[in-house]
């Protein structure tokens, strides 16, 4: 009960207390501590009326604490007369009540900075938004809990001596680090939504974690179009879960069984997905959100709006072009107006040398040569998709559709 | 406020380059007046060709010289810009307005102050 209830309100204690204290690792040393007197008093005394005031109190002495007995830390003096400043205010002013709203803001601009690599971003964004520990990271990412934690402690280290300043940026460069944010709650849920190695599909922690992410973004910033586009993404997919790996193997979209869906998450993610588009900017989220509801919505496969997905994905293709964008859209247009259109679109991507270890335009060239009724080379196509399959349930997918070929 | 040593690299043009490259030579002078004038400019200047560097290191007590720069590479140090800035967001968006943003690359470094110094204990 305790973990429950600190968990629930520690992002917004941390962040307002990295404000105060100036220094990442610090905050979350005294975080810790905080949650360790919690477990030990809260069952005992039952849990505090105000739990975040508590947390907020007990966080912010031990930090006095923790800064008292740490000599060599910089500005030691001015930041500890500031923490007992706060500690001895009895009620916080209402500009101080302001800048606590923005302060998670801040805290997710700053684990989502660009000067920060990639990994590092999703890593100190899981670690200090989501609360996980570096193990749990680790073990999502696989790699050793060593390497994870060096991550982290150097995206920390960073942080402090290049004075990334623990701040929401500027009006004219919100656009683009808002992109930035996005494309890590993205990285996240894709993570755990396509396991990029191992047998486990999907790692539902890890989605989990993203969606609450995402709900945390469009309540901090609802006007952000594309926000409510990628919380309709993550909800519309995740909500199928269950479906999609229903007996252990993959269950592709029109095989699946649909009273495995969870329709209530669905419901949420189309209403999501309304939001997104009342802003009349549809950016790269929205679109794929779009194009999932249409699948979802059409009553059997064989009723769906291939033209309006085709469409999308055309639209998609020049907001934010890339490969598996182009063999999506020659896929869709191959239903929408026949195979041989299809394929007259993937002849251009299959001349690219670049693409040449591109699995999904094999697989995706494998389907329409079959549904030409060009078998053997339908065939040859599925065995390159399979060679340059590394998940294992996929590959097993792969090769029973190149079975079932050889029985017709 | 921090200092960043912002470090200009590009390739080594051949002749007709380096005509070209300073022919920007007005703007990099506005650049300069700009971050004076901002009270951000602590020190700049241009570098001559890597041809011209002094590499010199001390072994065992022995001073050792190399013609030429400690190592070879595509992009070179080229020149440098010390700024004063107000965190890491302010010295980036002053790096990617130098011209070599756009032709070579342009690295950042914050210079550490007296209490970045590691003490033991």
């Amino acid at each position: 009960m305790a973990a429950r209830v600190f968990r629930d309100e520690r992002v917004a204690v941390l962040a307002t207390l990295i404000r105060h204290v100036d220094d990442f690792q610090l905050a979350e040393d005294s975080m810790q501590d905080a949650f360790e007197s919690a477990l030990a008093t809260w069952p005992r005394d039952g849990i505090p009326r105000n739990p975040a005031a508590w947390i907020n109190v007990a966080a912010r002495r031990r930090a006095i604490d923790r800064l008292r007995r740490n000599r060599s830390a910089a500005d030691r003096a001015a930041r500890l007369a500031e923490l007992i400043r706060l500690d001895e205010q009895e009620h916080p002013t209402t500009s101080e009540a302001s800048m606590i709203a923005d302060d998670r803001l801040r805290l997710i601009f700053t684990c989502c900075h660009p000067a920060l690599d990639p990994s590092a971003q999703v890593a100190l964004t899981l670690r200090t938004l989501g609360g996980l520990t570096t193990a749990e990271i680790a073990h999502a990412f696989v790699v050793t809990e060593p390497t994870m934690g060096k991550r982290i402690a150097r995206a920390k280290r960073k942080i402090a001596n290049a004075r990334i300043r623990y701040q929401v940026p500027a009006d004219d460069e919100v656009p683009g680090r808002m992109r930035g944010v996005l494309r890590v709650v993205y990285l996240i849920f894709n993570e755990g939504y396509s396991a990029s190695a191992g047998d486990r599909l999907t790692r539902g922690e890890l989605c989990g974690e993203a969606i609450r992410l995402g709900r945390l973004l469009v309540e901090l910033m609802p006007g952000e179009a594309d926000a409510w586009g990628l919380l309709a993404l993550m909800l519309l997919h995740d909500a199928r879960r269950a479906a999609r790996t229903g007996t252990g193997g993959y269950v592709a979209l029109a095989d699946q069984d649909r009273t495995l869906w969870d329709h209530a998450q669905i419901a949420d993610g189309l209403r999501a997905l309304e939001r997104a588009v009342r802003f009349h900017r549809p950016g790269q989220y929205q679109l794929q959100a779009a194009i999932t509801a249409l699948h979802i919505q059409a009553a059997d496969p064989d009723a769906t709006e291939w033209a309006q997905i085709a469409g999308l994905y055309a639209a998609l293709g020049r907001l934010s072009p890339s490969a598996v964008v182009e063999v999506n859209h020659a896929a869709a247009v191959g239903f929408a107006e026949g195979p041989q259109a299809g394929l007259e679109l993937l002849r251009l991507l299959l001349a690219d040398p670049a693409l040449q270890h591109y699995q999904p335009m094999h697989a995706a060239h494998a389907e329409l040569l079959n549904r030409v009724g060009d078998r053997p080379a339908a065939a040859h196509a599925y065995q390159q998709a399979i060679a340059l399959t590394q998940n294992a349930v996929t590959r097993a997918e792969l090769q029973r559709r190149l079975a079932a070929l050889k029985v017709k | 406020m921090s200092q960043y040593l912002v470090l200009l690299y590009a390739p080594e043009g051949d002749e007709a380059e380096e005509l070209r490259r300073w022919s920007q030579l007005p703007l990099w002078l506005e650049l300069t007046e700009g971050l004076r004038e901002a009270g951000l400019l602590v020190a700049n200047g241009a570098l001559h060709r890597t041809e011209s560097a002094t590499t010199v290191r001390v072994r065992n007590g022995e001073t050792e010289m190399t013609d030429g720069p400690f190592a070879v590479t595509k992009e070179v140090l080229a020149g440098f810009y010390l700024l004063d800035c107000d965190g890491l967001d302010e010295a980036l968006r002053h790096a990617a307005r130098f011209p070599t943003a756009e032709f070579g690359s342009v690295e950042v470094r914050p210079i550490m102050g007296p209490g970045d110094i590691p003490v033991a204990g």
